[in-house]
C-alpha cells in the first residue's frame, strides 16, 4: 500500500489542472473516460430497471389474463381498463418499449458505452480516449435520446407500440394505431440521437485502439476484451448509419408524404395516394443494422467473459488467435445474414436459400468460441468470483440460445417457428441473457477499478443463482410454447383453440420472470451500497495480468501517475510453469522471468534490451 | 388499511434482511475469516453447478417426455411432414451437442475448482483441436443446410397449374377470403376501387372476376394443391396456419403467395385428436395493431368430393351484388351475366 500512496501523491504533482475542476466538469460534463463510463453504466442501470419492469407488467397479463390489475392503477392510470385488465394497446406499447430499451439503451449503451469507455484506455495503456470531447458528446447525445424516449412513455396516445422493429406501414400511419402517432415520432427522434451517440462513441473507440496503444502493446498482445470492443465498434460504425437511413426515410413517409415504404394502402375508409413503395425495403434496411446489432451487444459480453474466464481459471485463454479469428469471422458474417429475419416476408425464395447458407456458417465461429471456453476451464484452478459465475452462466445461455439459432436459420424450419415464442426464447437467451450476464460479469469484475471498493461477494453469489435459475425458468419453457406454435406479441391466447393450452406454464414463466426481476434488487443494493461502504479494494484483487491493475486504486485523470507502463507480453500468462506466482503482469519483461520463458520468448530478451536502452524513463509500476 | 399493512410488512422484511447483511459482514470482519470462507464458498458454488445441471437436465427430460403431446402440434400438410422431420432431426443433433457441452461446462467447473495446492495447466493453444471443432460443426451444418435447402426449394417452387386459387387479404382486424370460382382464377383488383361493399377493390373490367365468390371461412380440399394468394389492405399481416406449418406475410402493395397440400380433413383430425370441437385455424403472426391477437378464421378441410360440391353451391359475389354490374364494361356484360350466374 505504500506504493499506492506514493503514486497518489504523484498524481497531484503531474496533473495540477485537476485542481481547477468544478463539480460540473468533474461529474457532469466530464471529459474523463472513466466518468463517462460510469455515466453510461448508471443510465443503463436505470433503463434496465424500467425495461425489465415493463416485462414484469406484461408477464402479469400473459400469465394471469383474468387477474384484476386495478392495484397497478396508481402507476399506469388509464392504461388499466375500468374492469381492471391491461389495455391491449398498452400491452403492445410495453412489449415495444421493453425491446427498444433493452436492445439499445441497456445492452448497447449500457454495455459498450460502459466497458469500451472504461477499459479501452486502461487496458491499452492510454491517458484517455482519442477525443475526450467527442466522448462526452457521445454520452450527452445518449442522454438526450434517453430523455426523449422517457418522455414518450407519458404521452396521452402512449409510446410507440408497433414492436421494437417498428415495421411500416403500421409505424408510418397514425390512423393504424395510437402508438404510431406522437409516440412513434419521439421514438424515431430518440433513435436518431442514439445513432449519433453510438457513432461518436464507435469512431472514438476505433481511433483510440489503433492510435493510442502504449509501447509494446501490439495487436497480438491486446486483451480479448479490447479486440471485442474494437470489432463491435467497427460493426456499429458500419451498420448504424443504415438504421439512420431507414429511420430518416420513415420520417419522410410519416411527415412529408413520400412513399418509400408505402404502397396501395386503404385504411380508415380512404385509399392513400402512396404507390410504388415497399415495406420490405424498410425490413432490409432495418435488419442490416438489426442483425449486426445482435453482435454489437454480444461481442463485448464475449470479450469480457474471455478475460474473466482466463483470469479466474488461472489459465491462458485457450486458442487466443482462434478467438480473434472467430470474432473476425462473426464480424464479417454479421453483415451478410440479415435477411434470415425475413424468410417469410415475401422475400425471393432464392435469396432465402442464400441467407440460410450464410446464416448457418456463423454457427461455426460461435461453436469454436464455446469449445475454447470449455478448454480454458479444463484443468484450470477455478476461483468462483461472482464475475466468474456470470461468465460460466454466459457460456451456458450462449450454448442454449445458440443452438436454437440453427433451427431458425434454416428457412424450411423457420416457416413454422417464425414469430413464435421459440424465437422469443432463442434471442432472449443468446442475446438478452448472454449480454446481460456479460454486463453483470463486467461490473462484478471491474467494480474495484471503477469505484476503488469491492462488491459484497456473498450477495453476488445470491444474485447469480437467483438470476441464473430465474433466466432458465423464464426462457427455457418458452421453447415448448414456441414449438406448440404460439405467436409472439399476443395480448391473449383465448381466441384460438390452437393456442389455448399452457396456461399453467405461462403462469409459471410469469412468476419466474417477476421473481427474477425482484432478484436484481439484490444487485442494485450491493452496487449502490458498495460504492460508498464497500471494502476498500486491493490494487489487483483478482491477480490479473492486464494493464488496468497497474493503476492506483482510484486512477486519477490520465490514469497512470508518471509514465505509461510498457508492455512486454500477451495478457494471458497465467500459471506459467516455472514462474513463482500464477500470474505475470503484461508489464513484466521476459528478462525478469528467465525461469518461465518459453524458447521463443528468450529470443525476445535481446529486443527488449535494445528498447529499454533507448528509453529514458523507467517504468515505475514494475516490481510490485 | 390493508395496503398500509402490506407496505409495513415489506418494510420490515427489508429491514431484517439489511440487518442480517450488516451483522454477517461485521462477523466476517471480526473473525477475519475472509480467506478461509473463499475456499468454502468456492466449494459450495462448484457443488451448486453440478446440482443445477442435474436438476436442469432432469426437469427438461421429464417435461419433454411427459408433455410431448401438448407441445407437439399435429401436422396436416404434405410439406409440414417434411419440415417437422427436419425440425426433429435438428433437435436430435443440437440436443446431443447441448447435453455434451453442458456436461463439460458444469463438470469442469466442479472438478477443477480452486484448491490451494493445485496449479492450473498452462495450455494456451492446440491447432489440431481448433481444426477438429471447426471441421466437425462445418460438416454437420453442411448436411443440415443441404436438407433444409432441398425442402425449402420444394416448398417455394411454383404452384402446380391446377392448384385451387384462394385469395387471402389481411386488414385490421380480419381476413377476407375470395375464391377463384369456376375458372379457378382470382381476378384483378385495384385498391382505389375499395368501397364499403366491394371491400377487396375487385376490378370488374377483368372477366376473371365475374365468377369469383367470397366466403367467411377458409374451406380447402384434402390432397389437392392449394395456392394462397396473399395481400394486405392496410398494414403488414401474416397468414399463419399452425397445423399446416404455413406462414407468409401479407404485404400492402406486394402480393405474396404460398402453396401447399392439406392432407387431413377436419373430420379426420377430430377423430385423431379425440376432440369433436377441433378446427384448423388461421391466425395473424405479424403485429398489426391493437387486436392483432384476435384475427382468427376457421379453416375447414373437406374430402375432395365434398369440396367440389360445396364450391359448386357457392354464389358469385357479383350475383349477390348486382349493382356492380354497372362497373362491367358494355362488351362484357353478357358474359358477366352468364358466368356470375345472375338470374334476370
Amino acid at each position: 500500500m505504500a506504493t499506492a500512496t506514493h503514486i497518489d501523491a504523484h498524481a497531484h504533482d503531474d496533473h495540477d489542472h485537476e485542481h481547477h475542476e468544478t463539480f460540473i466538469t468533474k461529474y457532469i460534463f466530464s471529459l474523463d473516460h472513466k466518468t463517462i463510463a460510469k455515466q453510461f453504466l448508471i443510465t443503463g442501470i436505470i433503463w434496465a430497471i424500467i425495461g425489465a419492469g415493463f416485462s414484469a407488467i406484461f408477464r402479469l397479463q400473459l400469465g394471469f389474463p383474468e387477474a384484476d390489475l386495478s392495484w397497478l392503477r396508481p402507476l399506469l392510470g388509464k392504461w388499466i381498463q375500468p374492469e381492471g385488465s391491461l389495455d391491449p394497446q398498452f400491452y403492445l406499447a410495453l412489449v415495444t418499449m421493453h425491446g427498444t430499451i433493452m436492445v439499445f439503451f441497456v445492452l448497447t449503451a449500457g454495455l459498450s458505452g460502459t466497458f469500451s469507455n472504461f477499459l479501452i484506455p486502461l487496458q491499452i495503456g492510454a491517458r484517455d480516449m482519442a477525443s475526450g470531447f467527442m466522448n462526452m458528446l457521445s454520452y450527452w447525445f445518449f442522454f438526450l435520446s434517453s430523455v426523449i424516449m422517457f418522455i414518450s412513455l407519458f404521452l396521452e396516445t402512449g409510446p410507440a407500440s408497433g414492436g421494437w422493429v417498428v415495421y411500416p406501414p403500421l409505424s408510418a400511419l397514425p390512423q393504424a394505431m395510437d402508438g404510431s402517432g406522437l409516440g412513434m415520432t419521439l421514438w424515431l427522434t430518440a433513435i436518431v440521437f442514439f445513432i449519433v451517440s453510438s457513432l461518436l462513441g464507435g469512431i472514438n473507440y476505433i481511433t483510440t485502439i489503433i492510435n493510442l496503444r502504449t509501447k509494446g502493446m501490439t495487436f497480438s498482445r491486446l486483451p480479448l476484451t479490447i479486440w471485442s470492443f474494437f470489432l463491435t465498434a467497427v460493426i456499429g460504425v458500419l451498420s448504424f448509419p443504415v438504421l439512420f437511413a431507414a429511420a430518416l426515410l420513415l420520417v419522410f413517409d410519416r411527415s412529408f408524404g413520400t412513399s418509400f415504404y408505402l404502397s396501395e394502402i386503404y385504411i380508415g375508409g380512404e385509399a392513400l395516394p402512396n404507390v410504388g413503395g415497399s415495406p420490405i425495403l424498410y425490413q432490409h434496411l432495418f435488419w442490416f443494422l438489426g442483425h449486426p446489432e445482435v453482435y454489437i451487444v454480444l461481442l463485448p459480453a464475449l470479450g469480457i467473459t474471455s478475460e474473466i474466464i482466463a483470469t479466474n481459471s488461472r489459465k491462458p485463454i485457450f486458442g487466443y488467435k482462434a478467438m480473434i479469428i472467430s470474432m473476425l469471422g462473426i464480424t464479417v458474417l454479421s453483415f451478410v445474414v440479415w435477411a434470415h429475419h425475413m424468410f417469410v416476408s415475401g422475400l425471393s425464395p432464392f435469396l432465402g436459400s442464400i441467407f440460410m447458407f450464410l446464416t448457418l456458417i456463423i454457427a461455426i465461429p460461435s461453436a469454436v468460441k464455446v469449445f475454447n471456453y470449455l478448454t480454458t476451464l479444463w484443468k484450470g484452478n477455478i476461483v468462483f468470483t461472482p464475475a466468474m459465475l456470470f461468465s460460466i452462466g454466459l457460456v451456458s445461455v450462449f450454448i442454449s440460445g445458440g443452438i436454437t439459432g440453427i433451427f431458425l436459420g434454416n428457412s424450411a424450419i423457420d416457416i413454422q417457428l417464425h414469430d413464435t415464442y421459440f424465437v422469443v426464447a432463442h434471442f432472449h437467451l443468446v442475446m438478452g441473457a448472454a449480454s446481460s450476464f456479460g454486463l453483470l460479469a463486467g461490473v462484478y469484475h471491474w467494480f474495484p477499478k471503477m469505484f476503488g471498493r469491492m462488491l459484497d461477494r456473498k450477495l453476488g453469489y445470491i444474485h447469480f443463482w437467483l438470476t441464473f435459475i430465474g433466466i432458465y425458468s423464464v426462457f427455457f419453457p418458452m421453447h415448448y410454447i414456441g414449438i406448440a406454435g404460439f405467436p409472439r406479441r399476443y395480448y391473449s391466447f383465448t381466441n384460438f383453440e390452437a393456442f389455448s393450452g399452457f396456461t399453467d406454464l405461462n403462469a409459471f414463466i410469469s412468476v419466474a420472470a417477476i421473481l427474477t426481476f425482484f432478484g436484481q434488487f439484490v444487485f442494485l443494493f450491493n452496487f449502490f451500497y458498495s460504492i460508498f461502504r464497500g471494502k476498500k479494494a486491493p490494487l489487483n484483487p483478482w491477480k490479473s495480468n492486464t494493464l488496468e491493475w497497474t493503476t492506483p486504486r482510484v486512477p486519477g485523470h490520465g490514469n497512470w501517475p508518471g509514465e505509461i507502463p510498457t508492455v512486454y507480453r500477451w495478457p494471458y500468462d497465467y500459471s506459467k510453469p516455472g514462474a513463482a506466482e500464477d500470474f505475470i503482469l503484461q508489464t513484466v519483461p521476459f528478462s525478469e522471468t528467465m525461469d518461465s520463458n518459453l524458447p521463443h520468448e528468450n529470443d525476445m530478451i535481446a529486443i527488449e534490451k535494445e528498447e529499454m536502452a533507448s528509453e529514458i524513463v523507467i517504468d515505475e509500476s514494475k516490481g510490485h | 388499511m390493508f395496503g398500509f399493512y402490506i407496505v409495513l410488512a415489506i418494510f420490515l422484511v427489508l429491514a431484517i434482511l439489511l440487518l442480517i447483511f450488516r451483522v454477517s459482514r461485521l462477523i466476517s470482519v471480526v473473525k477475519g475469516s475472509e480467506e478461509k470462507s473463499i475456499t468454502a464458498s468456492n466449494n459450495v458454488n462448484a457443488i451448486l453447478m453440478v446440482v443445477f445441471m442435474v436438476l436442469f437436465f432432469g426437469l427438461m427430460a421429464w417435461y419433454s417426455y411427459a408433455y410431448f403431446d401438448s407441445y407437439d402440434p399435429p401436422v396436416a400438410s404434405d410439406h409440414g411432414i417434411i419440415t417437422d422431420k427436419l425440425f426433429w432431426r435438428t433437435m436430435w443433433i443440437t440436443g446431443i451437442v447441448f447435453v455434451i457441452t453442458h456436461i463439460l461446462l458444469f463438470v469442469f467447473a466442479y472438478k477443477y475448482r480452486y484448491r490451494e495446492s493445485n496449479r492450473a495447466e498452462f495450455y494456451p493453444h492446440n491447432n489440431k483441436l481448433e481444426l477438429l471443432w471447426t471441421g466437425v460443426p462445418a460438416i454437420v451444418l453442411t448436411w443440415l443446410v443441404i436438407s433444409g435447402f432441398a425442402a425449402w426449394s420444394d416448398i417455394t417452387s411454383n404452384a402446380p397449374e391446377d392448384a385451387e386459387q384462394i385469395e387471402i387479404t389481411g386488414q385490421q382486424f380480419t381476413w377476407l377470403i375470395r375464391y377463384g370460382g369456376m375458372d379457378n382464377e382470382v381476378g384483378a383488383y385495384d385498391y382505389r376501387l375499395i368501397d364499403a361493399t366491394n371491400q377487396l377493390g375487385v376490378d370488374f373490367t377483368d372477366k376473371n372476376n365475374f365468377d369469383d365468390f367470397e366466403n367467411n371461412s377458409i374451406v380447402l380440399p384434402k390432397g389437392r394443391p392449394v395456392l394462397l394468394k396473399i395481400r394486405a389492405k392496410d398494414v403488414l399481416h401474416s397468414v399463419y396456419m399452425p397445423h399446416m406449418r404455413l406462414k407468409m406475410d401479407a404485404v400492402p402493395g406486394m402480393p405474396t403467395q404460398f402453396w401447399f397440400v392439406p392432407n387431413k380433413t377436419t373430420e379426420e383430425m377430430r377423430i385423431e385428436e379425440n376432440n369433436p370441437e377441433f378446427n384448423f385455424e388461421l391466425a395473424c403472426a405479424e403485429i398489426c395493431g391493437t387486436s392483432h391477437f384476435a384475427m382468427r378464421k376457421v379453416v375447414t378441410v373437406l374430402e375432395p368430393e365434398e369440396y367440389d360440391k360445396w364450391k359448386a353451391e357457392q354464389k358469385s359475389w357479383l350475383s349477390k351484388h348486382p349493382d356492380y354490374m354497372s362497373q362491367v364494361p358494355e362488351n362484357l356484360k353478357e358474359l358477366a351475366v352468364v358466368t356470375a350466374g345472375i338470374n334476370e
